[in-house]
């Protein structure tokens, strides 16, 4: 036997070994994706209702903003800063008494999606901040020439223009989010991470852990190949 | 009528250091605007235009003295009744200030919409009005210089406001797509009747249009003057048969 037949049989052999170990644990894989799902699911749905809020609000009460107020700005931008700065393991812990509060409990999953929730809307709100930061200072100075009210020129003016921005900044938090919610296995919220830390770190089972990589790699492209192309249909800035 | 009564503008100037503080943009202007009229303001750059434009609707406040539209003093309004009195006077700017994800038909509906008036029919009437109601689904990235600013003057009119205020309307536009704009806005005059403000340093421009001007100089209104209509200018047809003909 030649040394290359060798190596490809040794290849191959791994490769059928990898499907038999994936098969033998396809019922907890589905399971620990639904478990990301939900993380995620959770905390986009807070970035969208509270973090786009936020960040529009951040925009307005700016210094040089629409409608400036000092004080608001400070403590919406003191919220930001401080859960972005605060190391997430430290956070997820920290929040425990929190979410038991809240929820009752500290643990499983839907527990895992409030320290989640809480970085996603800083998150978004700080690329909403920014995102409306681009819009032309025109865009502005057209609605107040139009006579529109604040919330006109947040819904009528700024989203549409903004729109694409708003949509690419999402999926940079999603994918963000994707990240954070690998380590959520220490609350027992489950996830692909924590399947991919059990079998890997724990049993010694590195096809599983690399099988588990792959996957979330696909993920992630498929979220941001969805990002993009959604931002550029709704983009009629050039062309 | 718009009467300005010693205004005077002044805004802090960003920024410590030497030049630091306060920049006087307007002093003392005591200026009369008649109804129906095409009025002019000319100026050096920075010599304080568009500050007088814009202290007409109040998008920026008087430092002291009074503007008054129609007697009304908008300084003295709740921020509400300033916005609805706001869209009684139209405003055109020199970058056009489309919404780029809009079609020419939403921004020119965009005024009649914050007043929950879905008015297809007003919106392309007013398309019609300035030739672009076959450009009506398009969106600005695809028109002209001179064809946006059509649809930025229908966006102006769509809610027939009193007045036009107009900065610097044909600045960014080469001679063609500068009498296109100007045939319109005489067009708006004659059969709208709207008042019109056009602010420029293109003296041709105003010239040709405007029945008295004022002159800025430093913040500092130096002359009312009736303007004298140039001789009846030639009409091309094309920027190539214009430019040709000049030329030659
Ligand atoms: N928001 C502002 N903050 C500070 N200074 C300003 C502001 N707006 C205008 N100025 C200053 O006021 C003066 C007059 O400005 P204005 O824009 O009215 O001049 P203008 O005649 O319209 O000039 P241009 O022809 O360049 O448009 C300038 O010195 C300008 O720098
Ligand atoms: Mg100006």
């Amino acid at each position: 036997m030649s040394g290359q037949e060798a190596a490809g049989q040794g290849v191959l052999g791994r490769l059928d070994e990898l499907g038999a170990s994936l098969s033998a644990y396809r019922g907890e894989m589905l399971q620990s994706i639904a478990e990301t799902g939900v993380m995620l699911g959770n905390s986009l749905l807070a970035a969208v209702l509270l973090g786009l809020p936020m960040g529009t609000w951040m925009y307005l009460s700016r210094k040089n903003g629409p409608q400036p107020r000092t004080g608001v700005y400070a403590l919406l931008n003191g919220y930001v800063n401080v859960v972005r700065s605060v190391p997430f393991l430290l956070f997820v812990v920290a929040l425990i008494p929190f979410t038991r509060w809240m929820l009752g409990t500290s643990f499983g999953t839907t527990a895992a999606s409030v320290p989640l929730a809480f970085v996603a809307v800083a998150l978004y709100a700080r690329w909403v901040e920014q995102t409306l930061l681009d819009v032309p200072r025109q865009t502005v100075e057209l609605a107040d020439s139009l006579g529109a009210s604040t919330l006109q020129l947040v819904t009528r003016f700024l989203y549409p223009e903004a729109r694409s921005g708003l949509v690419l900044s999402l999926t940079t938090v999603t994918i963000s989010m994707v990240s954070y919610s690998t380590i959520m296995g220490v609350v027992g919220g489950g996830g692909v991470g924590d399947f991919a830390i059990r079998y890997g770190y724990q049993t010694y089972e590195y096809e599983v852990m690399y099988a588990t990589i792959l996957i979330m790699i696909v993920v992630v492209m498929a979220i941001q190949g969805l990002g993009t192309w959604t931002s550029r249909r709704i983009d009629r800035r050039l062309r | 009528m718009i009467e300005l009564q010693q205004v005077t503008k002044s805004y802090r100037r960003r920024g410590t250091g030497r030049r630091g503080g306060e920049v006087h943009a307007l002093r003392g202007i005591d200026l009369t605007i008649r109804d129906e009229e095409m009025f002019g303001i000319v100026g050096e750059s920075g010599s304080g235009k568009s500050s007088l434009l814009r202290l007409i609707n109040h998008l920026e406040a008087p430092t002291s003295g009074r503007v008054l539209v129609d007697g009304v003093d908008l300084a003295q309004l709740s921020p509400r009744a300033r916005r609805a009195q706001r869209r009684r006077i139209g405003m055109v700017f020199q970058q056009f200030n489309l919404l780029a994800n809009k079609t020419a038909f939403d921004n020119v509906a965009l005024p009649l919409r914050l007043q929950r008036r879905r008015e297809r029919e007003r919106v392309m009437q007013m398309l019609d009005f300035v030739n672009m109601a076959d450009r009506a689904h398009q969106h600005p990235s695809l028109l002209s210089g001179g064809e946006k600013q059509r649809v930025a003057i229908a966006r102006a009119l769509v809610t027939d406001p009193g007045i036009l205020l107009c900065d610097e309307p044909t600045s960014a536009l080469d001679d063609h797509h500068t009498e296109e704009v100007m045939d319109i806005l005489g067009q708006v005059r004659r059969e709208l009747r709207t008042t019109i403000v056009l602010v420029s340093h293109e003296l041709d421009v105003v010239k040709a249009s405007c029945d008295r001007a004022a002159v800025l100089e430093r913040g500092r209104l130096t002359a009312v003057t009736d303007v004298v209509a140039p001789p009846p200018r030639q009409a091309f047809s094309s920027y190539a048969e214009r430019a040709q003909r000049y030329l030659a």
